[in-house]
């Protein structure tokens, strides 16, 4: 306990610091990101051990501040979340000295980095507190120091607008929790975690559902998330993709383990949820054009997935079964996990293209695999990861989901419906999924490239390349120790599910079982790659290996422009999906006999905002508008307010 | 593991491209031609595997990996799966995600090389397999589901040799509507007709074969073969379902998967030479239909 | 066992139905319908196999499967409509919006008090899925004859619901509504025609022009 306290004071101190050598950029980085990473590893030797089995520790100070304590705790949970804080976050830092270089002269180094480590160190806290005061207070240093990193370039409007918005919309967040802690502390009579008891448990559910999905990123909830990933810096994008949406999903987790058995219909209830965030996720980010927009939406899309395997989980507590219980909040922890890899490195690789080539456009972009080789690469894992499909962690935490569901499909009629439900929302996400990663790295990365930017691509320095490398073997690393990994949730399953440790540790070496054989089919898989490349170059020795230009039927000058684009190669699917996604399209089509310029540009806004927020917004505006009467600028009717509304709530009080 | 279910891979890998044969044969029967002979997918594949190979300039490794990985991941597909009630080298509860999710690695790195061309058609040809395949994975497993509801076994191995008549018996409407549907989506995922036409010469109208235009010599083999092998691993799917003949000898339950496989590909031609190619418009529509029968298969399951 | 497949033969019908483009098959889809119910008939009643009940289902299946399709044939020629559908909502949609309402039609069947002697809930759930498809039908077509096709369905579902409540097929009733069928189609087929004749198309949609 006392280490995670002392790497959350290196995480402040060295924050401090780089603020206040912001004179000189370079001691500033190497303090700040110095401090994170010390902070980071210091951070995760003492977490791990938490995840094996020893007991929880806490700490219960005396604060200040009504209702508050400096209580905070690490157990299996915590610990299970502390470590993608812990990991990515030094990765990130690694990642983001150069990165940050593109500022210089620009931006102050000492500022971004203070706020860095804060956000870095109000992660760690949020998962420590085990206090609603203090839980709210680091919540909300979460919320602001990401505002201050998402509006690194406030000079531009997309930017300040996308810092605005994800303003507005973490604080509609954070009222709902407030409305939670305080039911909860006025059915307890105190705010301290241990004391919460379950009154009126299904209403606390749905406030908790809201406020932290706000953060987490459900459908329709996720409005700010399309808009500050793409605008923050590349590796706070992937600090906040990769971790901090994930607190929403702690916190939601943290909810249920004080609300007692629950419903039936909280897991049909976050089914659905899981599926219209996986599935239109996914859509919208199969129609955008912006590499880190397009990753937005996929953390969305996985988020969903998250939700589903939560789901899943919950069904099966609610209905006594704890394979399915196991297996899909296993799943959904695991994904967790995993997401933080994959989302983190495609981040990462995608700032690394901006980096190099200067654009976020795909359309722009293309045959980037020659000119960034580790880039490609390493995007390559991770799109190949987050596509759900083997050898990777992609594809073991979806097939734990899928288990679960399959399970409980086969053994109950009951529950069957909503499983079924999510075994076809996996598998229509899983195929999107895969569609629109070939989408971004076949068009970024392969084929001629479309535009004088990526003609003239450089490959990032090593500070960058190899947290991308990292994470790259992070996500092998996962699909191919799966059941070790998968053994190491027996400590936070029986916290989350509510089960005996001995029933969730039997059921889960029954979900070991079967990953042993996926991974002797990876090995094979593996083995027989390498057998064909051999053969392959076996075959081709002494032959005729001749070099030409693509073959385009017959054409003899195929030009980068006639390549496809990734908005033709999505078309299809944007099409079929159209009336969810109401692309907008503007042509102006060739005409006469001898046309002249023509266009198309399409453009699909969020669907939530368009149809929900802006009305809603504009409406309290119109609304507002009408009650400006009572400004008119004289100082002296501002003090006539104040007095009236003295005399009047002296009244109320006395009368 | 027992050494019988090596039986069927080794069988799987001898006799894929037979299936292809079959296939043809069948279309030039319906046609009044005489046709290629019926072993012309092996003097296509000996003959490719002694040439040499052309490359763009454009492409990068990711080109020279598509076809490796395929057939890589497709031969993981062929162990996953039984034929004649003889369980599969790779048999363990949940091996029908694996199966699924492996042919989906196998489409991934197919597309990747397709992009890696910067071919127009190629293009056109990847986009159009990402997206019919996304509509056809629900279908595939959610028929998948059905068939394990039904036999109560989550390994196809334990599914398929819980299969027998006196299944077809209790549950005929749900197995025959789980098979029209996965008859549907082994037509798509082989790019066989009605959805893509393999023998047509417009490459605006194919798709799997745009796909690997640029390819030649071993490369092209590799894709040959994988295909030839995908086939192999749906129709075993199907046949499982169909002829679940237990005569309590193995070789005699494999001799009947046998017919049943090739019994499969002359149903592929007789399809291929009695229908027309979909327009693209429609094939989505022919997918969702393939959903909505298992939808109702799984309904009939759940009463 | 037999009964059942039919009852599943004719769900797949209307999911055809909702995914066919083109009005020639929708019609003959129909007419497929209506002989399949014929046999429903017959295969219901097995036990007791009276004249009523032949009657009924032959005189059911000869006039649904091969007088109406004949009729609405002969309308179409007449007031050469289109052959696509137009549909306001497209064949997927239709689809998907076809296999949820089987499942809230199977849902009701479960719940809703059956009499004594019905059959299975799932005869009761396909006819109430046939009324929901004849209803979707109505509403989300274009064309009259479209709408004339959505009422024979569910007039399908109502006949398939008869079959299935009651042991001896009361013949009045079932005659009284094939009857109102009958004419109903009749008097469709009449005002298809003229319509066609005075807008040169059987358009619902236009008919709105018609208010002022």
């Amino acid at each position: 306990m006392t280490v995670l306290l002392v790497a959350v004071a290196v995480l402040v101190c060295s924050g401090l610091a780089a603020l206040l050598a912001s004179g000189s950029p370079r001691a500033a980085t190497a303090l700040g990101a110095g401090g994170a990473v010390v902070a980071c590893v210091i951070g995760l030797i003492a977490a791990v051990p938490f995840l094996f089995g020893t007991p929880a520790e806490s700490l219960r100070l005396a604060w200040n501040v009504p209702y508050g304590t400096f209580f905070v705790e690490v157990d299996a949970l915590s610990a299970f979340f502390l470590l993608p804080i812990f990991g990515l976050s030094a990765l990130a830092a690694v990642y983001g000295t150069e990165y940050l270089q593109a500022w210089r002269g620009r931006k102050s180094p000492g500022a971004t980095w203070f706020f860095y480590n804060f956000l870095v160190a109000s992660m760690v806290l949020v998962v420590l507190a085990r206090n609603g005061v203090l839980f709210l207070v680091a919540w909300e240093t979460m919320a602001l120091t990401s505002y201050f990193l998402v509006t690194l370039d406030h000079e531009q409007d997309s930017v300040r607008e996308a810092g605005w918005t994800y303003l507005v919309a973490s604080h509609l967040g954070t009222a709902f929790l407030l409305a939670m802690f305080v039911l909860l502390g006025r059915s307890s009579g105190s705010l301290d975690f241990d004391r919460y008891s379950s009154a009126n448990a299904s209403a606390l559910f749905l406030l908790a559902l809201v406020g932290f999905g706000t953060k987490a990123g459900f459908m329709p909830l996720h409005v700010w998330l399309p808009e500050a990933h793409p605008a923050a810096p590349s590796h706070v994008s992937a600090l906040m993709s990769g971790v901090m949406i994930k607190m929403g999903i702690y916190g939601l987790l943290r909810t249920l383990t004080f609300l007692g058995p629950p419903p039936a219909w909280w897991g049909w209830v976050l089914i659905g949820v899981g599926l219209t965030s996986g599935v239109l996720g996914v859509l919208f980010a199969l129609a955008q054009h912006d590499l880190k927009r397009l990753l937005a939406y996929h953390s969305v899309e996985n988020i969903g997935i998250i939700a589903l395997g939560l789901g899943v989980g919950l069904v099966g507590v609610s209905n006594g079964s704890p394979v399915l219980a196991v297996l899909g909040f296993g799943g959904g922890l695991l994904h967790v996990l995993n997401h933080a890899l994959f989302k983190g490195l495609l981040f990462l690789g995608a700032g690394s293209v901006l980096h190099g080539a200067g654009t976020r456009e795909i359309d722009h972009l293309g045959g980037l695999a020659k000119r960034m080789p580790w880039t490609a690469a390493t995007f390559l894992v991770g799109a190949v990861a987050i596509s759900g499909l083997p050898p990777l962690n992609g594809f073991v935490s979806e097939f734990l989901i899928y288990l679960g569901a399959f399970n409980g499909v086969t053994q109950r009629a009951g529950v069957a419906v909503p499983l079924l439900a999510a075994i076809a929302g996996l598998a229509l996400i899983g195929g999107l999924a895969a569609a629109c990663f070939t989408k971004a790295f076949g068009v970024v990365f392969l084929g001629e490239p479309r535009s004088e930017h990526a003609a003239r691509a450089h490959e990032a320095g090593a500070a960058m390349r190899w947290p991308m490398a990292l994470l790259a073997v992070g996500c092998a690393l996962i699909g191919f120790c799966a059941p070790f990994v998968v053994r190491s949730l027996a400590s936070v399953l029986p916290l989350v599910s509510g089960l005996a440790p001995e029933t969730v540790g039997e059921k889960l070496a029954d979900a070991v079982a079967p990953l042993r054989f996926v991974i002797a089919g990876s090995v094979a898989f593996l083995v027989l790659v390498a057998g064909l490349a051999w053969a392959r170059r076996r075959l081709l020795r002494g032959r005729t290996m001749a070099e030409t230009v693509t073959w385009d039927c017959g054409y003899a000058q195929p030009s980068a422009r006639m390549q496809y684009t990734a908005s033709s190669f999505a078309q299809p699917l944007t099409t079929l999906f159209a009336p969810l996604l109401r692309t907008r399209c503007k042509l102006t089509a060739p005409e006469g006999y001898f046309p002249r310029a023509a266009s198309l540009s399409t453009e699909t806004p969020d669907a939530a905002r368009v149809a929900l927020y802006e009305p809603a917004f504009s409406g309290v505006g119109w609304v507002l508008a009408r009650m400006r009467w009572l400004q008119q600028g004289r100082i002296q009717l501002y003090v006539l307010y104040i007095a009236l509304t003295l005399l009047v709530l002296l009244v109320w009080k006395l009368g | 593991m027992r050494a019988t279910s090596f039986i069927h891979p080794l069988l799987a890998l001898v006799l894929s491209p037979l299936m292809l044969g079959v296939i043809n044969r069948t279309k030039a029967w319906f046609a009044g031609r005489c046709g290629q002979p019926v072993l012309q997918a092996y003097y296509d594949l000996s003959k490719l595997l002694r040439k040499g190979a052309v490359y763009s300039r454009t492409t990068t490794w990711v080109f020279r990996a598509g076809p490796i990985v395929g057939l890589a991941a497709v031969l993981e597909a062929t162990a996953l799966v039984p034929l004649g009630g003889e369980p599969a080298p790779l048999a363990f509860t949940g091996d029908l995600i694996l199966l699924a999710y492996v042919l989906g690695l196998m489409r991934f790195f197919t597309v990747a090389a397709a992009l890696d061309t910067g071919s127009s058609f190629e293009g056109m040809g990847a986009s159009r397999e990402v997206t019919f395949s996304a509509l056809a994975e629900p279908a595939l497993l959610l028929g998948l589901a059905a068939v394990a509801r039904l036999t109560g076994s989550l390994s196809l191995s334990g599914m398929y040799a819980a299969m027998s008549l006196e299944t077809w018996r209790q549950a005929g409407p749900v197995l025959a509507l789980v098979t029209a549907a996965l008859m549907v989506v082994l037509l798509a995922e082989n790019a066989r007709l009605p959805v893509d036409d393999p023998n047509t010469h417009l490459e605006l109208t194919m798709i799997h074969e745009v796909m690997v235009l640029d390819h030649s010599g071993p490369d092209l083999a590799f894709i040959l073969y994988g295909a030839a092998l995908k086939l192999w691993v749906l129709a075993a799917l199907l046949v499982g379902l169909l002829l679940p003949v237990r005569t309590g000898n193995a070789w005699l339950d494999v001799g009947a998967a046998l017919g049943g496989m090739f019994a499969v590909a002359v149903a592929v031609g007789v399809v291929e030479s009695s229908m027309a190619r979909l327009r693209l418009l429609r094939v989505p529509q022919l997918l969702v239909g393939a959903g909505a029968l298992v939808a109702l298969a799984l309904i009939l399951t759940l009463r | 066992m037999t009964p059942d497949i039919i009852l599943i033969l004719v769900v797949l019908t209307n999911l055809r139905l909702l995914g066919a483009s083109r009005i020639g098959a929708s019609v003959r889809t129909v007419a497929v319908q209506g002989i399949l119910l014929g046999l429903l008939a017959l295969l219901a009643h097995h036990g007791e196999s009276s004249s009523s009940v032949w009657l009924v289902a032959v005189g059911g299946a000869v006039l649904k499967g091969v007088v109406f399709p004949w009729l609405l044939f002969r309308a179409l020629r007449s007031a050469e409509v289109e052959r696509e559908v137009e549909p306001f909502v497209g064949p997927i949609a239709s689809l998907l919006a076809g296999v949820a309402a089987l499942g809230v039609s199977l849902w009701l069947a479960q719940r809703l008090p059956l009499p004594e002697g019905a059959h299975s809930s799932v005869l009761v759930a396909v006819a109430l899925f046939s009324i929901l498809v004849g209803l979707f039908l109505i509403v989300a077509r274009k064309k009259a004859i479209s709408q004339v096709l959505g009422f024979l369905v569910m007039e399908n579902g109502i006949y398939t619901f008869g079959v299935g409540l009651v042991r001896e097929s009361p013949l009045l009733v079932e005659l009284g509504v094939m009857l109102d069928v009958f004419v109903a189609v009749f008097v469709m087929g009449i005002a298809l025609f003229h319509i066609s004749r005075e807008f040169d198309h059987i358009d619902t949609h236009e008919l709105t022009t018609l208010k002022d």
